[in-house]
């Protein structure tokens, strides 16, 4: 299949360009750019007048809800929703049921998610037996069936001597070890940011000191074992410097933000809105000012769409009894779009944290249209929207926080290895 | 339409009550007029007993559909309703939901020897079988118009028709 | 975001909270009350208003008292009284709390009054009512979680204006734990909007809610200091579980320097009102000599409170 991609507005962070270029692809990969490649002749011409064509997303963290889950969510459904998304590849954190502990829970997985409509999955494995915080997984050997990084989902590691013997351990194989921080007892029994809000509602809270504390403690093993470690879904502005702080004191550390925390704070919980409870808690309006400023400027990484489908049993009870997390995976790029609105971003550098930002944290050769890379392929229509509503969304998850809002940007196509996965002809 | 005195009509009411009462009998005034009215007719016979008041929004019938009445009024009854004549006074009889009201209130107090009803005006109308023993002034008036009794800043008692 | 418990013409469609509710309800609701006060007097203690009404009143944390106070205001206005209490036992056997709200709603129910243990359950039956259309039935909150008790708040309210008229002029004070006290969040939002100039919480910082000063309270750590020339003291309760765990050394030093004595109170105004939302714990948050003492006005509360939850419950019935 050879596909020509006219008349469209190129955007490659990784290669710095942002022009009209046209985008030749042959043999599932990127065959050229600009100039028709020698020989090329198309199967399939697209019309991308108006639209954007960038790479494939990547989202960091996307809950397929198998094995174990189920009732919530499927591969088949997720998948659907991903690509409708225009996420190409993303990563999935280990808390399943049971976790992404063993060798053979990942090979399923792998095998399950090999479908030419399904984006590239890569398995976040579990740092330690059952995310139990006591006995290390077989690192090497979940590496080798696919695990991309290591880490422990919304669960901390209790025992800072078991944590650091993790970290000991991934970084003798310099495996990333990805992690949460939460303090297990500062936060113990808290669903929403000790602040304000909390305090007016009456919801036991999680005070900032629960992240930083941990941080720190994470920062310091850091230092000690050498591993590289990426701190998920920082939540905080006092978390945000510790982390600016540490790596201008040689510390390898990454860290990525959720699309709502980019957009929301602890007032987003109205009266009790069961898809505001999230894991991390939103903070306070100036938090998120922060995380927006540090995204804008780089020091936070990467966004990434925290993606949890939740039934709507799990979410219709009273706000503390509710299972935390959002949908997210249609709302990726959406929503960076109009945090790069907001902040008067080029597009470029907004996209640049949902594709080659986020493809170096994974570390996987992805999120570029390089000729020679792999053809996975995002365009979109950057002047049209998207209504977020429980018909449109194509996830199992209806539970989101946007749920009502129309949100800027709208994936005409998505193509992976080459292949056509999702169109959306009508503007 | 030439409406009636108000005052006039207190005096000449209560010189028609008076044959017809016992030492022990008590007044009830129903807010408003009714109130006013009962304070005219207290004085000019000189009863001892002290004047009763009572607001019925709590047991009209309406409730249902015209919810409650924002400026609700403690009723106070200072005295023993059991085994006394009592006698309601309103300032127009209408089509008997109030009185009503005003009887099923007065038996959570007690229960009385008798209850005899005194008005202003008996305008006609009547939805209930109520019937006034003593009524100063009667008329026949069509639904549309409301004849209400109104109290100015001196006090004076005067009737006004007000068309609905 | 339209105040979930008012309807389309403003009116209380639900009681929820007084968090947000305009100064003019919380003020008829308190005239609304003052003639219900005298129903009590009467020889039959009984009005019609809620006649054929169903009331159920849904207790998914256990609470006699406050199950009771709303039993007998809903049997004053001669509504059929349904007691459910829901343990949380029951619902975890698969019923969830809308299952068992849906069941009662096909049973022609007129009114809930929800006692929760979770924050916020109150808003998400009545947002699931409202969903349903099913406007037509009342919620009521009876306390849910640390979050609120409006009718507490309210009945408090009534108190004070019965005993200080003006509340413009007043300087009140809410001691202990204020931080689990959905009845202190209550307390503090009918002060401040009914214009109180200056509501203190006292207590020690493990009991204090973070940014409490935020909802326009004065914060003191010294109860000598901040019973100061106060009008009114507004204890709460300590609950027993409470001094397990790390929040309190012990129910003795609580005592010591924040249970009210004599002593202390005679740093307050010599007019000042003691009220407590009971069941108190004397020796614990307050002296006997106190409690039964000339200023407490903690059984007129409970009688008010009758009148007061009679008055909600008429007021949203006719709304």
């Amino acid at each position: 299949m050879k596909i020509h991609v006219k008349n469209g507005h190129l955007i490659d962070p990784a290669n710095g360009i942002d022009a009209p270029r046209d985008l030749f692809i042959a043999a599932g990969r990127i065959a050229g750019i600009g100039a028709v490649p020698e020989g090329f002749s198309a199967n399939r011409i697209i019309d991308a007048s108006g639209l954007v064509v960038c790479p494939g997303l990547i989202d960091l963290s996307a809950r397929l809800r198998e094995p174990g889950f189920e009732y919530r969510a499927t591969l088949e459904s997720e998948m659907a929703a991903a690509v409708a998304g225009g996420v190409t590849s993303l990563a999935c954190p280990p808390d399943t049921d049971p976790p992404l502990d063993e060798p053979g829970l990942v090979e399923m997985l792998k095998h399950r998610a090999r479908h030419p409509n399904f984006a590239h999955v890569y398995p976040v494995g579990a740092l330690t037996l059952g995310l139990a915080g006591e006995r290390l997984t077989e690192m090497a050997e979940l590496h080798e069936a696919g695990c991309v990084a290591f880490g422990q989902a919304n669960t901390p590691v209790v025992d800072t001597q078991v944590l650091m013997r993790a970290l000991q351990y991934a970084a003798t194989f310099d495996f990333p070890v990805w992690l949460q921080a939460q303090d297990p007892y500062l936060g113990k029994g808290g669903v929403a940011h000790d602040g304000e809000v909390a305090t007016r509602l009456g919801l036991p809270g999680i005070p900032v000191s629960a992240e930083t504390i941990a941080l720190a403690t994470l920062m310091h093993l850091a230092r000690d074992t050498g591993v590289r470690i990426h701190i998920t879904r920082i939540s905080g502005a006092a978390a945000l410097e510790m982390i600016v702080a540490a790596r201008a004191g040689g510390i390898k550390v990454s860290c990525d933000v959720s699309i709502n925390h980019l957009h929301l704070s602890e007032t987003d919980i109205g009266y009790f809105n069961p898809h505001a409870h999230l894991v991390p808690p939103l903070r306070a309006a100036r938090d998120r000012d922060a995380l927006r400023r540090g995204l804008a400027e780089g020091s936070i990484n990467a966004v990434c769409s925290d993606h949890a489908p939740v039934d709507d049993d799990a979410k219709q009870v009273p706000f503390a009894e509710a299972e935390p997390g959002a949908t997210g995976l249609e709302l990726l790029l959406p929503l960076t779009l109009k945090w790069a609105v907001e902040m008067k971003l080029p597009l470029g550098r907004a996209l640049a944290r949902i594709t080659c930002d986020a493809a170096g944290i994974l570390g996987i050769e992805a999120g570029t249209l390089s000729v020679g890379a792999t053809a996975d392929v995002c365009i979109f229509d950057p002047r049209g929207s998207i209504k977020v509503s429980r018909e449109t969304l194509k996830s199992q998850g209806k539970n989101t926080p946007f749920l009502g809002l129309e949100v800027p940007g709208r994936v005409r196509y998505t193509l992976l290895d080459g292949h056509m996965v999702f169109e959306n002809g009508r503007p | 339409m030439r409406l009636p005195d108000a005052e006039q009509l207190c005096i000449a009411l209560a010189e028609r009550m008076r044959p017809g009462l016992h030492p022990d009998t008590a007044l009830i005034g129903i807010h408003t007029g009714g109130v006013w009215v009962a304070e005219r007719l207290h004085a000019a016979l000189g009863l001892k007993i002290l004047l009763g008041t009572m607001d019925v929004s709590f047991y009209r019938d309406d409730f249902g559909r015209t919810g409650l009445h924002p400026q609700l009024k403690p009723s106070e009854i200072p005295f023993e309703v059991e085994d006394r004549p009592v006698i309601i006074v309103d300032d127009v009889l209408y089509t008997g939901r109030t009185l009503r009201a005003a009887m099923n209130e007065i038996f959570d107090y007690g229960r009385p020897a008798r209850i005899d009803l005194a008005v202003l005006v008996d305008r006609g109308g009547r939805e209930l079988p109520i019937c006034a023993r003593w009524a100063a002034q009667t008329m026949e008036l069509d639904r549309g118009q409301n004849l209400q009794l109104e109290r100015s800043d001196n006090g004076k008692l005067t009737l006004r028709m007000v068309n609905a | 975001m339209r105040n979930p418990q008012l309807n389309k013409n403003g009116e209380l469609q639900h009681l929820l909270t007084i968090d947000g509710l305009p100064r003019e309800i919380i003020t008829a609701v308190l005239d609304t009350a003052a003639p219900f006060t005298e129903v009590a007097e009467r020889e039959v203690k009984k009005l019609p208003l809620l006649r054929g009404k169903s009331v159920f009143n849904l207790f998914f944390e256990s609470s006699t008292r406050t199950r009771t106070t709303f039993e007998i205001a809903a049997k004053r206005l001669s509504a059929d009284v349904i007691n459910l209490n829901i343990s949380t036992s029951s619902t975890s056997k698969g019923e969830t709390l809308l299952d068992t709200v849906d069941n009662l709603s096909a049973m022609q129910a007129d009114m809930f009054v929800v006692r929760h243990a979770s924050s916020g359950a109150p808003f998400l039956i009545s947002q699931h009512l409202d969903a349903m259309r099913q406007e037509h039935i009342h919620v009521i909150n009876a306390g849910d979680g640390r979050h609120a008790h409006p009718t507490q708040g309210l009945l408090d309210m009534y108190t004070i204006r019965h005993y200080k008229k003006d509340f413009t002029k007043l300087t009140v004070a809410i001691v202990g734990d204020v931080l689990h006290s959905r009845v202190a969040r209550s307390q503090i939002n009918a002060l401040t909007t009914l214009g109180v100039p200056e509501v203190r919480v006292i207590g020690p910082k493990t009991l204090l809610p973070a940014d409490v000063e935020k909802l326009g309270v004065r914060v003191f750590h010294d109860m000598r200091a901040g019973l100061k020339d106060v009008d009114v003291v507004m204890m709460l309760r300590l609950q027993n579980e409470r001094m397990q765990g790390a929040l309190l050394p012990s129910s003795e030093e609580f005592f010591k320097y924040y249970g009210l004595t004599p002593d202390k109170l005679e740093r307050a105004r010599p007019d000042a009102i003691v009220m407590h939302p009971g069941p108190m714990n004397r020796g614990v948050e307050i002296d006997s000599a106190v409690a039964d003492g000339p200023h407490a006005v903690i059984l007129p509360q409970v009688t008010f409170g009758i009148a007061v939850r009679m008055a909600v419950m008429a007021m949203l019935a006719g709304n």
